[in-house]
């Protein structure tokens, strides 16, 4: 099954610097290289731009869609055996342990 | 209970178990088995009940669970004949093995249910309905919800295990504890469920006790571990005291003033010997504590001559598997009756930030300020305990307590 880890975690609120957080992650994505697909970081939310179509009109907000203190700052996508398997890798994507990181089950459209 | 109701919880669980494993679809398996109750309970009647109830509804249960499948696929044929052969040839070595697993459907049903996945009253209500057979009807009314919400509530929860992708499965070695952990608690959940008595609903609560006994049980036989025999202990300690929680009017006795007679001696006896069993395992833990603290209650001939220097002691201990301010009220409670009832007084005051919406935290302060006579501290503790209480014998049992305290 795949699977969509979103790592969500409050902005600047990192617990290591920069450059360390970077080589956890390299190091979570050789150690997960069999159920990675692909993934990616994210930049910061201020740089989000949310658009929605209301009455054949493109209407633009300059922010993300929801305001909340932990914010999507990256996801994964996997391919797993299980929920099981899916959480015990999301529990190893390094910003779990300061922010949240929700799975969710990639919709199969037979 | 009729006759029919008691085989059906009997054999559900095992039923289910066996089904999903031809099924992989735990609404499936239940719908099927569902149907196969209803033919029972058109037929035995009639022809009486056969002599292997169990074996005579799996079999109908399994040619329901056919025709469901070739229904479900309609659309494509190809699936639908390879659906309807995995059901007929099937078997439960099949399935895939973990490297920790007992062979038995049951025990996967019941990691199934009570996954940390699904929330607590979502586990609770699966496990009722699937591992023991009660209808939503019954649990929504052991819960005093809606029949349409608890059905929403399991149906919620089925259709997360399927499309989640919640995993069928004994849970390999390296999650057995924490997923054990989760099961021993929905256990207790639903005990503890049945040990506040509402007006009206003792009937109900008395099937909730029972099937966590059941189910307490059952995970003994399925996966003895230490903590597994310490939660089926801690449930039969509390349940031999039953009968004498209440009064033929359903008043509520504290353990203080029960009459230890009533005491149910056979579950005492089970229960202790459950108790030994997991001490001899020397795996320690939270259920195996508490166990052992209403053991020491259960057999203390009277009141008097309980141990609460011992009592005092495994509170200490509990402390280290959960440090709650509930567990710290008890440990004082003890505290207090081992000659050092001004101490435990003085850091019961310091605990009532943490406790104050929790009427036992007051009845129990005020009984300490009534054996300190400070007659007129413990009246008014009574009296927050009074208007915390949620549950009407129990509050009636504070306002005669509370008379009492005002003559003397």
């Amino acid at each position: 099954m795949q699977y969509l880890a979103l790592i969500y975690a409050g902005e600047g609120e990192d617990d290591v610097d920069m450059e360390t957080l970077i080589g956890q992650y390299r190091a979570f994505e050789e150690q997960a290289a069999k159920v990675i697909l692909g993934g990616n970081a994210l930049e910061a939310v201020s740089t989000a731009t949310s658009v929605r179509v209301r009455k054949g009109k493109s209407e633009l907000i300059d922010g993300p869609f929801a305001e909340t203190k932990e914010q999507l700052g990256g996801y994964y996508l996997m391919e797993c055996k299980d929920l099981d398997e899916a959480l015990l890798w999301a529990a190893k994507i390094p910003s779990a342990r300061y922010g949240t990181i929700e799975v969710r089950p990639i919709m199969m459209i037979e | 209970m009729d006759e029919l109701t008691r085989i059906f919880r009997a054999e559900s669980g095992k039923l289910v178990a066996s089904l999903m494993c031809f099924s992989q679809d735990m609404q499936l398996a239940e719908d099927a088995l569902q149907d196969a109750c209803e033919q029972a309970s058109t037929h035995w009647p009639v022809q009486g009940i056969p002599v292997n109830c169990g074996a005579w509804l799996h079999l109908v249960a399994k040619r329901k669970l056919i025709d469901k499948l070739r229904q479900v696929n309609g659309r494509n044929e190809q699936q639908k004949i390879a659906l309807i052969e995995q059901a007929m040839y099937c078997q439960p070595e099949q399935v895939s093995e973990l490297d920790y697993d007992v062979p038995d459907e049951r025990l996967r049903l019941i990691f199934t249910c009570c996954h940390p996945a699904l929330n607590e009253d979502a586990q609770v209500a699966l496990t009722l309905k699937t591992l023991c057979g009660l209808t939503v009807k019954e649990i929504a009314r052991a819960y005093l919800t809606s029949e349409v919400a608890m059905g929403q509530r399991v149906t919620r929860a089925k259709r997360k295990i399927k499309t989640a992708g919640i995993s069928y499965e004994v849970p390999s070695h390296a999650q057995i504890s924490a997923r054990l952990a989760s099961v021993l608690k929905v256990i207790y959940l639903i005990y503890n469920e049945s040990y506040s008595a509402y007006e009206g609903q003792a009937l109900t609560r008395q099937d909730l006790a029972q099937e966590a006994i059941r189910l307490s049980r059952l995970m003994v036989e399925l996966i003895p571990k230490a903590e597994v025999l310490g939660n089926a202990a801690l449930i039969l300690f509390h349940d031999a005291r039953r009968k004498s929680r209440t009064t033929s009017v359903a008043t509520y006795i504290p353990l203080e003033l029960q009459d230890r007679n009533l005491w149910d001696m056979v579950k005492i006896q089970e229960a202790s010997i459950l108790l030994n069993k997991a001490m001899s395992l020397r795996q320690p833990g939270p259920y195996q504590l508490q166990a052992a603290i209403s053991a020491l209650h259960s057999t203390a001939a009277t009141w008097e001559e309980t141990d609460w220097y011992q009592i005092q002691l495994l509170y200490l201990r509990l402390l280290d598997f959960n440090d709650s301010a509930v567990v710290v009220l008890n440990l004082l409670v003890a505290m207090s009756y081992c000659g050092e009832l001004e101490k435990a007084y003085q850091e019961l005051l310091l605990l009532e930030p943490k406790l104050n919406d929790y009427q036992p935290y007051y009845a129990a302060r005020s009984d300490i300020e009534s054996r300190m006579q400070l007659t007129a501290a413990a009246i008014l503790s009574l009296e927050k305990a009074i208007k915390l209480s949620k549950n009407g014998s129990e509050r009636d049992f504070l306002i005669r307590k509370r008379a009492v305290n005002l003559k003397s």
